[in-house]
C-alpha cells in the first residue's frame, strides 16, 4: 500500500500545533524512539523556551509480565518543571494506547502537569484504552498483522515503512 | 552455553549468583539499564511501578547493613514488597535447615531471593533448589562471589573512565578472603580491561591467582604506577587475629592508601572501597575523603545497579 510520506505529514503537524501554542509554558516530550526524532525536529521548528523532554517508557509498560524489560532502556530526561506546565507527548504512531498510558503515568512522577495533550504523525487505529490524539498527521487503517515503523535515514531525513508482524513480535 | 546455572534455556539470566562466566553482553545490558534507573533515583518520586506486587525475601544469614539496606531500597524503588529475614537471629538458631527455610518463604509465594551468607555456594544451593519462576542474587556467599558490588563498582569505573579498554585497575588488600575481589576480577577481564593489578602481601593472596589473569605485586610502589583506578578492600578484623599479619600499625605503613603513595598512580586515578572502610589501615581519612575518592557516588549507583539486576531478572 501507499504510505504518507513523513516528512510531509511532520510539517503538517507542525502547522497544528504551532497554531495552538498560547503559552511559553508549553512543552514537548517525545517517546523513544520515533518520536524523540519527530519532537527534536518540531522543537527546532517550534522554537519553543523550555527545553526538549524525552522518555523511555520501559519501567512503565503493562507487558512487563509478557516480555520482560525491553532490552535497550534509554534513560528518560525531563529537563523541567513538570508541575504546572503543558505538555505536548510526541510519538510516532498511534496504536494500541498503551505506550500513551504508560507515558503519562510516567510524567506523573516528575509532576503534576497543568494539561497533556498528544501529537502522532500516524494514527491506525486499533485502540484498546479510550486514548485519542489532539493533532494528527494522518489516519489510516492497517490490519493488525502489520507493523508501521518510522525509521531515519542519512541526514535525518524520516520515512515510514510497513513491515508484517513476526508471530514472537509486537 | 547453557551449564551456567545463571542463564535460562534462551541464555537469559535467571539467576545473579557469580559474575565469573557472564558473557560481556549481559554484564553491559546491566550497565546501560542502571543508566537509566540512576534518572528514577534523582527524581522528587524515586519510584518506578514496574515489580509491583512482587515479593522479594532478603535472606540474609551473616550481618550486612549497607548491602541489605541498599537491595531493600532498590526493591522500593521498584514497588516490590520487600521482606528482611535477620536469619542469624531466626530459624536458623532453631535448627532448621537452609532448604527448608527457603521452601517455607518460597510457600509464601516469593518471586526472589536475596541472598548473604557466610558459606560459598549458598546461593547456588538456592537456585539450584527453587521453582523455575523464582529468581537468586547473591549477596555475597563466603569467599565465593559478590557480583552486585563487582557490577557497581563496573558501573562506577565506566562512569568516570568511560570505557575499559585502555585502563590499568589495581586491586589492593586482603585478596585471599575477599569475594568482592574475585567478582571484581572476572568482571574487569570480561569486559576487556587490558591490565589488572592485585597488590598485597603474600600471606593475603591465594595460592596461583595470576591464573585469574592478573598481575602480581607485593609492592605498593610498583603496583600503583599509572595505575588509572584504585579498588580497595576491607581488611576485616578477625584475620587480624591469625598469623597473616603482623599488625594492624604495620599493614597500614606498608599498605594503607596514603596520599604519598596515591601520588603513584595517574594523576586522574579513582579511589573506589566496597565499605564499611577501617580508616588507619587500608585507607588514610585524607585519601577516603579527598578529591579522587568515589567512595560514596559507589553507593549512589549501587542502588541503581540492583534495580537495574532485579528487573532484568523479574522480567526473564
Amino acid at each position: 500500500m501507499q504510505l504518507p510520506d513523513a516528512e510531509q505529514l511532520l510539517a503538517d503537524l507542525s502547522g497544528k500545533i504551532r497554531s495552538d501554542i498560547t503559552t511559553a509554558n508549553t512543552a514537548l516530550v517525545g517517546i523513544y524512539t520515533g518520536g524523540v526524532w519527530l519532537a527534536q525536529r518540531l522543537h527546532r521548528d517550534l522554537g519553543l523556551a523550555l527545553p526538549l523532554g524525552t522518555l523511555d517508557v520501559s519501567f512503565y509498560r503493562d507487558d512487563f509480565d509478557q516480555i520482560g524489560l525491553h532490552p535497550q532502556v534509554k534513560p528518560s530526561d525531563i529537563p523541567f518543571e513538570v508541575e504546572g506546565s503543558h505538555i505536548i507527548l510526541v510519538d510516532d504512531v498511534l496504536y494500541t494506547g498503551r505506550t500513551i498510558r504508560a507515558a503519562i503515568n510516567e510524567l506523573f512522577d516528575y509532576g503534576r502537569p497543568a494539561s497533556i495533550r498528544l501529537a502522532a504523525l500516524i494514527d491506525r487505529g486499533g485502540r484498546e484504552l479510550p486514548v485519542a490524539a489532539d493533532y494528527v498527521g494522518a489516519t489510516i487503517s492497517l490490519p493488525g498483522d502489520k507493523m508501521l515503523a518510522l525509521e531515519q535515514g542519512n541526514g535525518g531525513k524520516l520515512n515510514l515503512s510497513l513491515y508484517d508482524k513476526t508471530p514472537s513480535g509486537q | 552455553m547453557n551449564n551456567n546455572p545463571q542463564l535460562n534455556k534462551n541464555g537469559e539470566l535467571q539467576h545473579l549468583l557469580t559474575t565469573e562466566g557472564l558473557p560481556a553482553s549481559i554484564l553491559l545490558n546491566i550497565l546501560d539499564t542502571a543508566e537509566s534507573f540512576v534518572g528514577v533515583t534523582e527524581r522528587d518520586i524515586k519510584k518506578v511501578p514496574l515489580l509491583r506486587g512482587k515479593s522479594i525475601f532478603n535472606l540474609f544469614f551473616e550481618p550486612s547493613t549497607r548491602t541489605r539496606t541498599t537491595f531493600e531500597i532498590a526493591a522500593k524503588r521498584l514497588s516490590a514488597d520487600v521482606v528482611n529475614l535477620n536469619i542469624a537471629a531466626s530459624s536458623q538458631s532453631k535448627g532448621e535447615t537452609l532448604l527448608d527455610t527457603v521452601n517455607n518463604l518460597s510457600a509464601m509465594h516469593a518471586d526472589m531471593f536475596v541472598v548473604r551468607h557466610a558459606q560459598s555456594g549458598a546461593s547456588h544451593l538456592i537456585a539450584q533448589h527453587v521453582r523455575p519462576e523464582i529468581h537468586v542474587i547473591n549477596a555475597g556467599d563466603g569467599r565465593h562471589a559478590h557480583p552486585t558490588q563487582a557490577l557497581l563498582d563496573m558501573f562506577t569505573i565506566r562512569h568516570y573512565k568511560r570505557d575499559f579498554r585502555n585502563l590499568r585497575v589495581a586491586i589492593v588488600g586482603d585478596i585471599l578472603h575477599s569475594r568482592v575481589a574475585r567478582s571484581q576480577i572476572h568482571a574487569l577481564t570480561t569486559l576487556g580491561v587490558p591490565e589488572v593489578r592485585v597488590i598485597a602481601p603474600k600471606t593475603l593472596l591465594p595460592a596461583k591467582v595470576e591464573r585469574l589473569g592478573v598481575q602480581v605485586y607485593h609492592d605498593m610502589a610498583a603496583g600503583l604506577k599509572d595505575v588509572d583506578v584504585l579498588l580497595m578492600l576491607r581488611l576485616q578484623n578477625e584475620r587480624m587475629q591469625g598469623a597473616r599479619l603482623p599488625s594492624a600499625e604495620e599493614y597500614f605503613k606498608y599498605y594503607g592508601l596514603t596520599q604519598e603513595k596515591l601520588a603513584l598512580a595517574r594523576h586522574d586515578a579513582i579511589v573506589m572501597h566496597p565499605g564499611p572502610m577501617n580508616r588507619g589501615i587500608e585507607i588514610d581519612s585524607a585519601v577516603a575523603d579527598g578529591k579522587q575518592s568515589v567512595i560514596l557516588p559507589q553507593v549512589t549507583f549501587g542502588i541503581a545497579v540492583r534495580m537495574a539486576v532485579m528487573s532484568i531478572l523479574a522480567g526473564n
